[in-house]
C-alpha cells in the first residue's frame, strides 16, 4: 500500500535546513516537505529564483543531499541528464526532483519541461506557485494573476496590476499525456504530500503545482501564510486536481466557496482592486469551475 | 534535538585553497538565523497535546518532535509565527525578544 503522510508518518530529520528564505515562505515549506517524502536519495536542481537563492549561499548549503543550481531555463534539461547519470552509473533507488518557480515553469522553463515529459525521463518535477519573479523583486510571470500588482504591472489609473489570467500551467503539463499531474496547496499539506509520493512512485515524469504564498512579494503578514494557501482553494481561485490514466480529476469541490474578498483583501498586492475588478475575478472563478465540474470526475 | 548545527568555517587563505569547480559540501551551515527574529515562539507544554501540528507547517523546520516534549531550534526560527497561528490550542505565545 502506498505510504500516507502526515505529521506523524515524516520524519523529524530535516532535508532542507537553514536557508535564508523570508520567514513565512511558502515555497520553503513546500521544498521542506517534498525532500522529506522523497528522502535522502533524492537529488535535486533548481534553476535560479528564490529557493536557490537562499540555499546555495557559498559556502552555506542548506540542502543535506545532493544538488544543483542549473541555468535558468534548463530545469526539466538538468534533471533529464542526472536521471540518465545515476542510470549509467548504476546508483538505483534514486529519485531526481526539479523545483522551479512559477517564472522558471510557466515561461522561460516551458520549453524544457515540455521536453523532459516528451520523452518520459523519470523525474519529479515541482512548480513553486508564488506568482510573480520573486527573487528579482516581483516581475510578473505567466502565473500571475489578474488584478495582483507587480513592478511590471504597476497599479494606477490606467490598470489594475496584471491583465491577464493564470496560465492553465496543469492543463498544458497534462496534454503532454504525462504519466501523472497534479495541482495542490501549502494550504493542504497532507494532500501535497500523499501527490509527492504518488509522484515518487510513478516510473516516467510526473509534475505538482504547487501553490505557495510569499508574504515578501503579495505583502501579507508572514503567519498566515498557510491559512492563505487554504483560502485560495476554499475560495476557488486556486483548486486541488489530478491528472492521472488519461483522466482528470478534482479532489476538492467545494458546495460554496469562501469569500474571495477575505482572500484579496489581507495582501497589498491587491489592495488597490475596485469592485468591478473583484466582480471579475468571481466571474472568471465561476466560468473555470463550471468547466471543471463538467469534465471532470471527482 | 536532531537538527543540523553550525560549522566552523575558515575562510581560505588564498585563492588556491578553494576547492575547485563551484560545488560545496551539502549540509553545510556556517550562519545562524536567530539575529532575523523579533518574536519568539514559546510553547506551553502543559497545553501541548503534541498534535505535531506546528512541527508540519514551520517553514524552517525548527520545531524537533524526536523527545517527549516539543523543542525548537532558536539558531535557526525566524519568528515568523505560523506556529503559533496554526496551533489550534493556542499553546504557543510570540514573545518579544529583548536585547
Ligand atoms: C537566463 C536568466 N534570466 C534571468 C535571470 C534572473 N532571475 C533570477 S531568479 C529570477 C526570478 C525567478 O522567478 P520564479 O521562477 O518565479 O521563482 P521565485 O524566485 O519566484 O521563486 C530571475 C528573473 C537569470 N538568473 N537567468
Ligand atoms: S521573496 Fe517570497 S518566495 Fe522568495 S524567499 Fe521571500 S517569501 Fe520566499
Ligand atoms: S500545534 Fe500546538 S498542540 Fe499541536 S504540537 Fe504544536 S504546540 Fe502542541
Ligand atoms: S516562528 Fe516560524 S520559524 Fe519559528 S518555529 Fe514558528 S513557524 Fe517555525
Ligand atoms: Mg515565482
Amino acid at each position: 500500500m502506498t505510504q500516507k503522510w502526515n505529521a506523524k508518518t515524516l520524519t523529524n530529520k530535516e532535508l532542507f535546513y537553514g536557508h535564508k528564505a523570508c520567514g513565512g515562505c511558502g515555497e520553503s515549506l513546500a521544498v521542506r516537505l517534498a525532500m522529506k517524502v522523497l528522502g535522502e536519495k533524492a537529488f535535486a536542481a533548481l534553476p535560479a529564483g528564490c529557493m536557490s537563492a537562499v540555499s546555495f549561499i557559498y559556502p552555506n548549503m542548506a540542502f543535506t543531499t545532493n544538488a544543483i543550481i542549473t541555468p535558468f531555463a534548463s530545469t526539466g534539461a538538468v534533471a533529464s541528464g542526472m536521471a540518465a547519470g545515476l542510470k549509467a552509473l548504476g546508483i538505483e533507488d534514486t529519485y531526481v526532483v526539479g523545483f522551479a518557480g512559477d517564472g522558471g515553469t510557466a515561461d522561460i522553463g516551458i520549453q524544457a519541461l515540455s521536453g523532459a515529459i516528451d520523452r518520459n525521463d523519470n523525474i519529479v518535477y515541482i512548480c513553486n506557485d508564488n506568482e510573480a519573479y520573486m527573487n528579482t523583486g516581483i516581475q510578473k510571470s505567466g502565473l500571475t494573476p489578474y488584478g495582483s500588482k507587480t513592478t511590471t504591472t504597476p497599479a494606477g489609473q490606467n490598470l489594475p496590476g496584471s491583465i491577464t489570467m493564470k496560465k492553465n500551467m496543469f492543463e498544458i503539463v497534462a496534454a503532454h499525456d504525462i504519466a501523472y499531474a497534479a495541482t495542490a496547496s501549502v494550504g493542504y499539506l497532507e494532500d501535497f504530500m500523499n501527490k509527492v509520493q504518488k509522484a515518487k512512485e510513478t516510473k516516467g515524469t510526473s509534475y505538482i503545482h504547487v501553490f505557495a504564498p510569499c508574504p515578501t512579494g503579495w505583502g501579507h503578514e508572514t503567519h498566515i501564510t498557510i491559512d492563505l494557501a487554504k483560502q485560495a482553494v476554499d475560495c476557488g481561485l486556486w483548486y486541488l486536481a489530478e491528472y492521472e490514466n488519461g483522466a482528470f480529476k478534482l479532489n476538492r469541490n467545494p458546495k460554496e466557496f469562501a469569500s474571495v474578498e477575505d482572500y484579496l483583501k489581507v495582501q497589498s498586492r491587491f489592495k488597490h482592486l475596485t469592485s468591478q475588478d473583484v466582480a471579475l475575478i468571481i466571474d472568471e472563478r465561476d466560468k473555470k469551475w463550471a468547466k471543471m465540474r463538467r469534465d471532470w470526475t471527482e | 534535538m536532531d537538527r543540523p548545527k553550525v560549522k566552523k568555517w575558515q575562510e581560505p587563505a588564498s585563492i588556491d585553497a578553494y576547492p575547485l569547480g563551484a560545488t560545496c559540501d551539502s549540509d553545510h551551515l556556517v550562519s545562524i538565523n536567530a539575529g532575523w527574529r523579533t518574536f519568539k515562539p514559546v510553547i506551553d507544554h502543559d497545553k501541548c497535546v503534541m498534535c505535531l501540528r506546528c512541527f508540519l507547517v514551520c517553514p524552517d523546520g525548527v520545531i524537533d518532535k524526536s523527545g517527549p516534549q516539543l523543542e525548537i531550534d532558536y539558531d535557526y526560527c525566524k519568528g515568523c509565527g505560523v506556529c503559533a497561528h496554526e496551533c489550534k490550542l493556542k499553546c504557543i505565545t510570540m514573545v518579544k525578544e529583548e536585547k
